[in-house]
């Protein structure tokens, strides 16, 4: 234990005292995830594709010509020929509109991360919520919760997105808003309630309720920190789930977005190269490998937290 | 038919902390959308009683007849359906906590606490020690984060838990059972209730530590004048600690009286058969045998008549025709609920 023996009086080290114990809470976390392998993995492929994205505002800035490099209107003059095979120029060749396929590929790791964790984000504040506003009323508010939930879960969610993005012409972060808002009331919301109604029961809430707090005091303070572990896991699935979505969207060509993966892979496409995959690799392995990477890289970074918040699966 | 004690012994009067007069709770035995109207369950169904202040009252009685309903009634964690729970009686204005809504209820959450039975699920293991004992004076707004320290650190060493400074930041489950009980006392009493109901606060608790929390529980009441409802089901237990005891059956009061005299003499048919059942420490001793009849019963829309007439020995045809009989002085300030007796 990181306290003094003297009572601590200054509000300073209140929060010292507070921040150590978060500290401990973490490395202990951290030592179980360390433990599960798959995680580090995942982790290792996470950070790879971070450095990507860090990468290229300077790559952009110094070496890279601008004209030629730039992912969306460059265009490879010293090459005669488009799309090209790669080089020493070109790692890894030009698509067939004559843009750099690596610079394409680290400019649109940026807004997949940014797209990803922004639905998740959004999921998981509103399932968390709806969990524990579902879970701790009961009644009538859970019910109109729950059969909301029974909608989000209904509809098919692609063929909703398609129909979304024909009508209002959707970015990234309305894709994440509508990803956030279908995820959140629906499938995340309903599991997290489940995981909160085993937690209204404890007495430590009706101790909460005798010493007078109220509603809000209840869920925030004491229901929505047990079900943290939860929606962290479920933040996880969601990145995964947020990335795909966007890959098919822009492939499909409804995504109103200057360049990401899908985007990438449409293009070849719309050009004609997507069947001459053994001669143009180029062209659609570094996308589409990225999208799977990152996706299962988000997933297995999920599993292992699963390991860590859930005794039942952790290994001896 | 309600009793006045005060009327019977007058001095009682000022002395009052809490009074509860016909206090009942129904709940509706399993409604749905396609069975309406199975049945009310009678979990409290009419009782009163009284807690003098710096009092220990005992509410003793078989698992399901109403005991820890009545306790959560008390401090309001659910609504009575009927009856009033009067604090300070004896003052001009007393006010009716059955009622209570909104601001003055969460006001008079400072007056009444309660100690639950579990000490390990009664305290949210996201939170340290200093949290869980401070959480009621922060919901009250009482005093900036340096006073609840204080206030916690003074409280802790109070339960027994020195020096403070070593258990204020721990987590619930870095202390042991007994540990634990003594944290979840502390946050009751940290708002300086006038009376507290400890719902079988022992129970879980090991043997040799029980005498322990029990003590320190008597130590503090002697102390800070706090009202005990102590519900358990152990009548080693409640000798203990309480002053007198109230023996309920099937959410009636059927018996009540000083501790000793209750337990030495007690006039109340299931009274006997629940005091005949106390293990023996003597190998040779032989069980005179049980004279009541059946199990408990589910009290589902009951007769009008004494609830415990189907398992009674003295019952007769008068049990059956009349309603439950009322709480009646037998002798010596000792009430019991039988036309028998």
């Amino acid at each position: 234990m990181a306290v003094s023996d003297s009572p601590p009086t200054a509000p300073r080290s209140l929060w010292a005292v507070r921040a150590a114990l978060a500290a401990r809470s973490f490395k202990q976390s951290w030592s179980m995830f360390r433990g599960t392998r798959i995680g580090i993995i995942g982790l290792a492929i996470i950070l790879f594709y971070l450095l990507l994205a860090a990468a290229h505002p300077i790559l952009m800035n110094t070496v890279w010509d601008e004209k030629i490099y730039d992912p969306v209107v460059g265009y490879a003059f010293d090459e005669t020929r488009q799309p090209a095979p790669p080089s020493w120029s070109h790692p890894l060749g030009t698509d067939p509109l004559g843009r750099d396929v690596l610079s394409q590929l680290m400019y649109s790791a940026r807004s997949e991360f940014m797209l990803g964790l922004l639905a998740a984000l959004i999921t998981v504040s509103i399932g968390t919520t709806v969990g524990a506003v579902a879970a701790y009323f009961g009644g009538v508010v859970d019910t109109v919760l729950m059969r909301l939930a029974d909608i989000m879960i209904m509809l098919p969610g692609i063929s909703v997105l398609i129909v979304l993005s024909a009508l209002i012409g959707v970015e990234h972060f309305e894709l994440a808003l509508i990803i956030g808002i279908l995820s959140g009331f629906g499938g995340t919301g309903v599991v997290l309630k489940s995981q909160a109604l085993s937690v209204v029961v404890k007495p430590y809430i009706e101790a909460a309720r005798a010493a007078g707090g109220g509603p809000v005091h209840i869920i925030f303070v004491h229901i929505v920190p047990n079900l943290l572990p939860l929606s962290f896991l479920y933040m996880m699935f969601t990145v995964t789930g947020a990335i795909f979505s966007e890959a098919v969207l822009s492939f499909l060509g409804l995504l109103n977005v200057r360049m990401s993966w899908g985007l990438m892979i449409h293009t070849t496409e719309s050009a004609g190269y997507l069947l001459q995959v053994g001669e143009y690799w180029w062209l659609i392995f570094p996308a589409s490998l990225s999208i799977t990477l990152l996706c299962s890289s988000f997933y297995l970074v999920g599993r292992s937290l699963d390991e860590v918040v859930n005794p039942r699966l952790r290994r001896s | 038919m309600t009793l006045d004690i005060a009327k019977l012994v007058p001095s009682l009067d000022s002395r009052i902390l809490l009074k509860v007069e016909g206090l009942r709770k129904y709940y509706r035995a399993t409604a749905n959308r396609f069975r309406r109207n199975r049945g009310l369950i009678h979990a409290v169904d009419g009782i009163d009683f009284e807690v003098a202040k710096d009092e220990s009252l005992g509410l003793v009685g078989e698992s399901g007849c109403g005991k820890t309903t009545t306790g959560k009634l008390l401090v309001r964690l659910i609504d009575p359906t009927a009856g009033r729970i009067l604090l300070n009686p004896g003052q001009q204005q007393p006010t009716d906590i059955a009622t209570l809504k909104g601001k003055p209820l969460k006001a008079f959450r400072r007056k009444v606490q309660i100690i639950f039975q579990d000490p390990y699920e009664s305290m949210n293991p996201r939170r340290t020690i200093f949290d869980t004992v401070a959480e009621p004076l922060k919901v009250q707004k009482m005093g900036g984060t340096l006073e609840h320290l204080d206030r916690v650190s003074h409280m802790l060493e109070l339960v027994g838990l020195t020096p403070p400074s070593t258990f204020l930041f721990r987590y619930p489950h870095e202390l042991s059972g007994g540990q634990r009980q003594r944290v979840a006392i502390a946050r009751a009493l940290i708002v300086e209730p006038a009376f507290v109901v400890a719902d079988e606060p022992t129970s879980m608790l090991d043997v040799s530590i029980r005498t322990g929390v029990m003590r320190l529980m008597e130590e503090l009441a002697a102390r800070l004048g706090i009202g005990y409802l102590y519900i358990t089901h152990d009548l080693a237990v409640a000798r203990y600690v309480c002053d007198r005891i109230a023996v309920m059956y099937l959410g009636k009061i059927v018996e009540v009286g000083e501790t000793e005299e209750l337990l030495q003499r007690p006039k109340h048919p299931y009274t006997q058969a629940l005091l005949s059942a106390v293990p023996v420490p003597d190998p040779t001793f032989t069980r005179p045998p049980v004279r009541i009849k059946g199990g408990v019963s589910v009290p589902v829309d009951p007769p009008d008549q004494c609830r415990f007439y189907s398992r009674c020995p003295l019952a007769d045809d008068f049990c059956r025709d009349n309603p439950h009989p009322p709480l009646e002085d037998k002798g010596a300030g000792q009430l019991a609920a039988c036309y028998k007796a």
